[in-house]
């Protein structure tokens, strides 16, 4: 069965207008595969908005598909009236740091406004302060394999933000560290976030990093991909430490977390009755 | 007394063992080989005196090693000559290598088209080619500098589009994202992604140039028409002066090991700060 809460009550953090809406979104792969089907979610101004599933569920490809990076099979993206969005306007994060290996921290984050023809000493100032927001100053000139796995996603981070994008996609960005550095980023990342004001839409399998971040979590379900229930999380901002170990954190973590049981469950059950 | 007792670091038995290993195999790596050359140049010099071999049918060491110093004159302009020739067409194959490419990543269907051409000129032997050239063009150097293109150029260029090839995927769309051009990707991706692929391709290909060059020679040289190193050997052949025939042979495979040296130095001083296979191990 799939369940929709159409309209998400205008969350504790107080969001904008809307910024982008996908209206009925679907994707089919070549191999026949429906990674997405049918999904509708608006995207508000200044919201920091996860999407939470398991594998499969389509979560990745829908941030391809609102990064321009792929095209939807049907329905349609609305940047306010336009269907596709000045790409300058958007910040990708990768799983993976994805960094050019050859080149140093200045250099990496520079790239961005190097291929908008912004010269070196042009760029140096917003460069450097971009590596102060994410704690990286005095490491300009490091290469990425001398660089922790923590400090090679802030560089990813400040390379992402380098061009003040208005939307920050982020693909499972913290899944691959640990957990002290994770919490330290998630800690930085809101920060820069409360300060900038741009919207987030950040992809995770984690239930506890969906709540702690975001205003509203949409948890998905898979095969085929699709919106399941949206979650808002009115805890006020700014979070910190003491908001992840409080009781408000740990009953919207349990609540979450039976949305995506629902999520995970409302795929299985079907296919074990169909063998 | 204990380990903690005592201020200075103490090792177990198995790192003391790995310790003493690496520094044996440090000594060992450069030792060896040289005890072992120099016993096969001994064991030589003793074949020719125990079986009172004539220098005309296989010199002593010191013979081949007169000759080197009394020919020197003869050799090294000769040596010139050939070094000439390789370093030409090493640049040329650099050139071409990576010029075609450059041309094949622009797209799969040029690569698709071309690359079948590469291989026929790659797997012809240089040796039943030089006939037709020899027919299609005049200038010596011309004829010399192309056949010995037609062996090097291959390895840059395969190992080039390999490299042009092989870019991260993220990378790729995280460029995209960026409104790259088509030159800007090439410039400040693929180029610098393909670079340790390429540099792999140059370290065979100067070896294959210095083989090219000679190959070439030889076969020109059987007509008489050129001075480099393998007329010397052709000559020196005609003439069973068999100790200028080593040392002309020593003095290319030396040639050769220099080469590839100094391409590996070039190699390990652009990637040594990025890439895998410039990096020190560590345990």
């Amino acid at each position: 069965m799939q369940e929709k809460v159409a309209q998400a009550p205008a969350s504790a953090s107080g969001t904008g207008p809307m910024l982008l809406a996908l209206r009925g979104v679907g994707k089919v792969f070549s191999n026949g595969v429906t990674a997405l089907s049918d999904v509708d979610l608006t995207i508000r101004e200044g919201d920091f908005l996860s999407l939470l599933g398991p594998s499969g569920c389509g979560k990745s490809t829908a941030l391809r598909l609102i990064a321009g990076l792929s095209t939807p099979t049907s329905g349609l993206l609305d940047w306010r009236g336009s269907s596709s969005v000045d790409r300058s306007n958007i910040g990708f994060v990768f799983q993976e740091p994805t960094l050019l290996p050859w080149a140093d921290v200045f250099d990496n984050v520079w790239l961005p406004l190097r291929l908008k023809g912004v010269s070196r000493a042009k760029a140096a100032p917003v460069v450097m302060e971009m590596l102060a927001r994410v704690h990286l100053t005095g490491f300009e000139s490091a290469v990425p394999r001398e660089l922790s796995g923590g400090m090679k996603m802030r560089v990813s981070i400040a390379r992402a933000m380098v061009t003040k994008p208005r939307v920050l996609l982020m693909d499972e960005p913290f899944a691959a560290l640990d957990e002290i550095t994770r919490f330290k980023l998630n800690n930085d990342l809101l920060e820069l976030w409360q300060d900038e004001r741009f919207t987030v839409v950040f992809v995770t399998h984690s239930v506890f990093e969906s709540v702690f971040l975001s205003n509203r979590v949409v948890v998905m379900a898979a095969r085929p991909g699709r919106v399941f229930r949206e979650l808002a999380i009115d805890a006020p901002y700014p979070r910190n430490e003491s908001f992840r170990t409080s009781p408000d954190y740990a009953a919207l973590c349990r609540q979450a977390s039976d949305v995506l049981i629902g999520a995970i469950n409302s795929t299985a059950g079907p296919h074990h009755d169909g063998h | 007394m204990t380990a903690i007792e005592e201020h200075a670091l103490t090792l177990d038995p198995e790192e003391a063992r790995r310790v003493r290993q690496e520094r044996l195999e440090r000594i060992g790596r450069w030792l060896l080989p040289l005890a072992i050359m120099v016993l096969a140049i001994w064991l030589w010099d003793r074949i020719c005196v125990w079986n009172d071999i004539p220098k005309y049918i296989l010199p002593r060491p010191g013979v081949v090693l007169q000759t080197l110093f009394d020919d020197a004159g003869l050799l090294f302009s000769s040596l010139l000559v050939t070094l000439r020739i390789t370093f030409l067409s090493l640049l040329l194959a650099v050139v071409g290598g990576v010029g075609l490419a450059v041309l094949f990543a622009q797209s799969k269907w040029v690569e698709m088209s071309f690359f079948p051409f590469a291989i026929v000129l790659q797997v012809t032997p240089i040796v039943a080619i030089f006939p037709l050239i020899n027919i299609y063009v005049d200038n010596q150097t011309t004829k010399l500098l192309l056949c010995a293109w037609i062996v090097a150029f291959f390895p840059i260029l395969s190992n080039t589009t390999l490299g042009l090839n092989s870019v991260d995927r993220n990378l790729r769309d995280m460029f995209k994202l960026n409104g790259a051009t088509r030159w800007q990707q090439l410039r400040y991706l693929r180029l610098p992604a393909a670079m340790p692929y390429f540099l792999g391709g140059l370290k065979i290909a100067g070896g294959l140039s210095l083989i090219g060059a000679v190959v070439a020679e030889f076969v020109a040289g059987a007509t008489g028409q050129s001075s480099g190193l393998a007329s010397r050997i052709i000559e020196a052949g005609y003439r069973l002066n068999a100790p200028r025939l080593f040392a002309a042979l020593i003095l290319i495979s030396f040639t050769g090991i220099l080469i590839f040296l100094v391409l590996s130095l070039i190699s390990h001083l652009i990637l040594r700060r990025w890439h895998e296979s410039a990096l020190k191990q560590e345990r």
